[in-house]
């Protein structure tokens, strides 16, 4: 069996996750920054013809950020931390190395197909789902590949118990898997009419209210399976490795996780409030979300608490702080929820710059925070170099902060104002602005969330010279780190 | 029980799995009947206007404007009627968007024209001066892909069994029956319209897809 010697982990794959995580977190960014900037200088429109305008690029922004960055990041840290805390390497599996190669290179074909595909216009409208079957069936083999390749690993595992991480990563695959898949049902019209027409186009299986029904339980909880549920995975690992602190609780890891997997499935109705859906579905959506304040500060209170006697480390080392700010977010962002799905805000709240507000608070104060402080944890054991430059990463952290507070601080007033003009109504009882009037009012706020969107992608293209300076160019190790990562 | 799950991965995703289910079969099934049946005198679009839903959804529409009026008098003062949920019978997909960047168009066929949305979407600033929506004139040069359109009709009346009459068959000859009836229909959209190139397009047989859309816009009330 086993001797004593530290098992040598292989992270071919996790290195290569790596790359695309940098890759298209600077490409959705970029897209992001554009169609921000495109609302408050509209002649930005037009840079690139049919392919250039706001409506083309937004899905591209989105998806690109969710299924692009975000997952890579979830299969770059999972290629990481699976590997650990089941304390089995992937050199060990030939089979289970080369389903891991061929889960990368697909997912890399895939992304790109995929992106053309909206590029060029399919679409099936449907948001963070716009992929047209032929693409959504290439997912699903992808997804599959991390299913072998993740209960091909557990199946081999010298620890038995699973770690916190695991949990959290095996209800990633199987929620998204499950949403994916049903929200996504739709009939190619290819086939059932003797080819006539797009060989790409099918029409969804169910129509109107069901549509939107499903479509917001999957739009929902994609951001749960996708921006929340591996994030957690990531900080219940990295956090303690990188502080040397154990989880402050165990039982308060086992309430959050089981409440949040029951809980947060609910919760998607409140996309839905004063639809056409009924009218108890629309009560219990937005019950269970404030519900899910539990779990979710469950979570983010227990890193908090896992750092109780150790706030020295906050001052000294960046990465802590990025975690501990990430976690901050994390709390801030799952209270905005729901207080957004209390109805009655809700009425005023909804369609209006508020809701992208609350999202970028959750992804660029939690997901990207949390990601890239992964990727700098992960990077000295990876490449066995030290971190190229803490001071680099000190201004990162700042730069980036404050673009995230002007995102949403903005936002928050854009979208209030907004909504307060348009029920806004004279002595009469006559609605006092003509629609364009509560466009125009928004121009300010528009300019200041697009230079918060030029801070930010500054901050992450730091991020991604001190990454590739690392690999390249740093000084070697001679030991892996214990905890805290060394840098320059 | 949670130590034991821990060592069991098979089970512990089992239990994961039932728990994530709960919401979905107890939130979406039942209903699922009723929300799907139209209201009286709901027509299924015509092969022109499903090809400007097509535009509708290439071009992204939807991430500016909602098809969804809310049940507020401020709601239903600035764009008409509440919204049915069985007004939505025949959208697949609903369109109900998430963010109102641009104002709601669930009737927006009651209070524009076809001459109003052709200035618009080749010039919004000629309008509304104020607006931030950019101008989609290769809509005017694009030919709208009506023949998925009218797949997608054979398609919905087999599948779901939408009333398209008994003419819409899978076949190349239905279609190639079918078309001067889109043509006709472009035709009398085009009468309103002054741009001379989607006039003559439309007299040589081809649709540009901001006729399509137009007929969809038109069809909105």
């Amino acid at each position: 069996m086993q001797s004593n010697a530290a098992l040598e982990y292989d992270y071919s794959v996790a290195k290569l996750f790596t790359y695309t995580t940098i890759l298209f977190g600077f490409l959705g960014m970029l897209i992001g920054t554009l169609i921000a900037s495109q609302l408050a200088f509209p002649e930005l429109n037009y840079m690139l013809g049919e392919y250039g305008t706001f409506s083309r690029l937004r899905p591209i922004h989105t998806n690109t950020v969710i299924f692009g960055f975000t997952l890579s990041g979830v299969f770059a840290t999972f290629y990481y931390v699976g590997q650990r805390v089941l304390k089995v390497s992937m050199a060990e599996s030939k089979f289970l190395m080369t389903i891991g190669k061929i889960h990368f290179w697909l997912y890399l074909v895939g992304a790109l197909a995929a992106t053309i595909s909206l590029l060029l216009g399919y679409s099936q409208s449907k948001e963070y789902a716009q992929y047209e079957w032929p693409l959504d069936i290439v997912i699903v083999i992808i997804w599959i590949l991390w299913g072998i390749s993740m209960f091909g690993l557990i199946g081999i595992r010298r620890e038995k118990t699973l770690y916190i991480s695991m949990w959290y990563y095996i209800a990633t695959f199987l929620g998204i898997a499950t949403l994916y898949l049903f929200n996504n049902m739709a009939v190619p019209t290819y086939f059932l009419t003797d080819g006539l027409g797009n060989f790409m186009h099918s029409v969804s299986m169910y129509s109107g209210t069901n549509d939107a029904l499903v479509q917001w339980w999957y739009g929902h909880n994609a951001v749960a399976f996708g921006f929340t549920v591996p994030i957690v995975a990531m900080v219940y690992y990295f956090l303690p490795k990188e502080s040397g602190q154990a989880i402050y609780s165990y039982k308060l890891s086992l309430l959050s996780f089981w409440g949040l997997m029951f809980v947060y499935l609910w919760a998607g109705s409140h996309h839905l409030l004063y639809s056409t859906v009924p009218d108890w579905m629309q009560t219990m959506g937005s019950v269970f979300s404030i519900v899910l304040i539990l779990p979710s500060w469950g979570s983010a209170i227990n890193m908090l608490l896992t750092m109780k006697g150790e706030w020295n480390q906050l001052t000294e080392n960046p990465l802590i702080k990025f975690m501990v700010l990430a976690s901050t977010f994390y709390m801030l962002s799952t209270l905005e929820g729901p207080i957004q799905a209390i109805k009655s805000v809700n009425a005023i709240a909804h369609f209006t710059d508020w809701i992208p507000g609350h999202v970028h608070d959750g992804v660029l104060g939690w997901v990207v925070f949390m990601i890239m402080a992964g990727l700098f944890h992960m990077a000295p054991r990876m490449f066995k170099r030290e971190i190229y430059s803490k001071s680099l990463l000190e201004t990162q952290f700042w730069l980036q902060t404050t673009a995230v507070v002007l995102y949403f601080t903005s936002m928050w007033i854009a979208g209030i104002t907004q909504g307060m003009m348009w029920r806004a109504v004279d002595e009469y009882g006559n609605l006092m602005y003509s629609f364009i009037d509560t466009v125009a009012v928004l121009h300010p706020y528009y300019a200041i969330r697009a230079l918060s969107g030029v801070l930010y992608l500054t901050g992450f293209l730091m991020f991604a010279y001190n990454m590739i300076k690392t690999m390249t160019a740093s000084r070697e190790l001679t030991q892996e780190p214990q905890f805290k990562s060394p840098m320059a | 029980m949670f130590h034991w799950l821990e060592k069991n991965p098979f089970f512990f995703s089992v239990g994961v799995f039932v728990i994530i289910s709960f919401a979905g079969l107890i939130e979406i099934l039942p209903n699922f009947t009723e929300a799907s049946r139209p209201v009286i005198g709901l027509k299924p679009y015509t092969v022109l206007e499903l090809a400007g839903k097509e535009v509708y959804k290439k071009d992204a529409c939807i991430a500016c404007h909602s098809q969804l009026i809310r049940p507020f008098k401020s709601e239903t003062d600035r764009y008409g009627q509440v919204s049915l949920s069985g007004e939505y019978a025949y959208d697949r997909p609903f369109l109900w968007g998430s963010k109102r960047t641009g104002p709601d168009l669930h009737r927006v066929g009651n209070y524009r024209t076809t001459d109003w949305h052709e200035n618009h979407m080749w010039d919004p600033k000629s309008v509304v001066p104020q607006s931030i929506m950019p101008a989609y004139k290769h809509m005017f040069t694009n030919i709208a892909d009506i023949e998925t359109a009218y797949a997608e009709a054979v398609t919905v009346k087999k599948v779901f069994h939408t009333p398209y009459g008994d003419e819409f068959k899978g076949t190349r000859e239905a279609w190639e029956a079918h078309k001067p009836t889109v043509l006709a229909e472009a035709k009398e959209v085009v009468k309103n319209m002054k741009n001379k190139d989607v006039k003559d397009a439309v007299a040589n047989g081809e649709i540009p897809e901001i006729v399509a859309l137009i007929a969809y816009m038109n069809r909105l009330k």
